[in-house]
């Protein structure tokens, strides 16, 4: 018994086979002479320096902390905007209550400033570029 | 040997991997196409030339190309983790193909018919995701990692955005089934829901500013999360050199490459059939037929993909903080607003 899905699980595997296919092919077809210095990690041309797992901002899992929120929050109205139609007005209020307690989370993570990059801070004026320097040459000559 | 083809043919599983194969072709052909016409449009926006050696205006150049890559030495670093490194490509294109498979490309033609549809295509790009973070971290590059790191960042991000825009048509439609819903929009340009779908009139009127909306908001963030221009910081070549696929070279490489253009007629498809009526014709029962819808529908994806092309080589890249911002302090709270409106409209 093959159902809709079969045609899904075709799909994924048609997809493997044509990436797989793809590789195969060029691995017959491909030269292979690596040496050490062909192998190194590609840093611009220079030795590499240091290791890779290097700290990186911390707004990253921020980010995705948020996400997962608001990816589950959708996950939940997903059946509910299939459906509300035939519920009417209750429905609708009953998701804008659930709509309303995740505002309120995203209200106090904008509020946090969770929601900040790092930004340059800009410089007006027509003098701007000049004090850019004079700041430089006090930090530097002191 | 005829009866051995025909009984093959009946073979419900035989008729179904044959038909799997269907959007790979296209692919195949469209990436062609594009790797082509986007580098021609991007000379002629910025004022340059660009392929003119192989063929008629460089009309071979794709092929050469492809040939190209075929033939490159496949470069694995030393300190990269080879398992992992090797298993992205697929997880990348796999993810990719798999959404192919929900897309109603003529009112004949649609890979599976499952009433998951919408739902099913967005959890199975999601895959690409993984595959990109996978890349970043297996390849021990700094600038594969930051690339990755950025990707998954903005991809994540702007996801929100579009889910909740692709909500919004669903609350609409009442269907995730997406060949329902293109025969939803059926009967001409006036049934599109861009123009408020098949509504009485007065529902209608007040569906176009709340659907008009709704597509700005899902155009920007499928522009984001096919990670090009002016979002493409993760492969920021200025600052990142080529972002997760640095360590990447010859068929690898082509296979990221391939994605990422299919993942950009993807989420063409995705806005043609939420709200320019998929593959049905603008002019009602004028030019429709399993043929004509096909055409339909590949001529207004390939309207969006050339949109995005323009769209590319026009604006220059965001600065992350803006990118953040758009999504996070602007499209969401926007998406929330419409999501509410489109409620209203719908129950009242």
């Amino acid at each position: 018994m093959l159902t809709e899905f079969g045609g899904i699980l075709a799909f994924f595997i048609v997809g493997a086979v044509f990436t797989a296919g793809g590789l195969i092919a060029a691995w017959l077809l491909r030269p292979h002479r690596p040496y050490p210095q062909k192998n190194s990690t590609y840093e611009c041309g220079e030795e590499p320096v240091g290791t890779t797992r290097v700290r990186f901002n911390i707004r990253f899992y921020v980010v995705a902390l948020i996400f997962l929120v608001f990816e589950v929050e959708v996950l939940f109205l997903f059946p509910w905007a299939l459906v509300f139609k035939q519920y009417g007005m209750i429905a609708f209020v009953e998701m804008l209550v659930f709509l309303g307690i995740l505002v309120v989370g995203y209200a106090y993570v904008w509020a946090k400033g969770d929601l900040e990059w790092d930004k340059p801070a800009p410089r007006f004026g027509k003098n701007a570029a000049a004090t850019v320097y004079e700041e430089q040459n006090e930090t530097v000559l002191g | 040997m005829t009866d051995f083809i025909a009984t093959l043919l009946n073979d419900p599983i035989v008729t179904t991997v044959l038909l799997a194969f269907v959007p790979l072709v296209f692919i195949l052909v469209y990436a062609l196409v594009v790797l082509y016409g986007e580098m021609k449009m991007a000379a002629h926006i910025q004022n340059r030339l660009a392929y003119m050696e192989n063929g008629w205006h460089g009309t071979l150049q794709p092929f050469a190309d492809m040939l190209k890559l075929l033939q490159k030495e496949d470069i694995i670093p030393a300190a990269a983790d080879k398992f992992f490194f090797m298993l992205a490509p697929y997880l990348v294109f796999v993810g990719t193909y798999a959404s192919f498979a929900v897309l109603p490309f003529s009112s004949g033609f649609i890979g599976s018919d499952i009433d998951l549809g919408l739902f099913y295509l967005v959890a199975a790009s999601s895959l690409v995701v993984v595959g990109l973070l996978m890349s970043g971290w297996a390849s021990n590059n700094k600038w594969s990692l930051f690339g990755a790191l950025r990707s998954a960042a903005q991809i994540v991000s702007y996801e929100i955005p579009g889910v909740l825009a692709i909500l919004g048509v669903v609350m609409v439609t009442g269907t995730l089934n997406m060949q329902t819903m293109t025969q939803m929009q059926d009967g001409g340009i006036q049934n599109w829901l861009i123009l408020g779908g098949n509504f009485p009139l007065g529902q209608k009127l007040a569906l176009i500013p709340v659907m008009v909306l709704l597509f700005v908001i899902y155009l920007l963030s499928s522009m984001a999360e096919v990670n090009r221009t002016p979002f493409d910081l993760p492969e920021a070549e200025s600052e990142l050199v080529q972002g997760y696929n640095t360590e990447y070279s010859g068929m690898k490489f082509a296979i990221f490459y391939l994605a990422e253009y299919a993942n950009l007629f993807l989420v063409s498809a995705v806005v043609v059939v939420m709200f320019f009526g998929g593959w049905t014709s603008p002019f009602g029962s004028f030019m429709s037929g399993p043929v004509w819808s096909a055409f339909w529908f590949v001529a207004k994806g390939m309207f969006f993909v050339f949109f995005n092309v323009w769209l590319r080589w026009t604006l220059p890249r965001l600065r992350v903080d803006q990118l953040m911002y758009v999504s996070w302090k602007v499209l969401t709270p926007f998406a929330m607003a419409a999501i509410v409106a489109v409620g209203f409209i719908m129950v009242m």
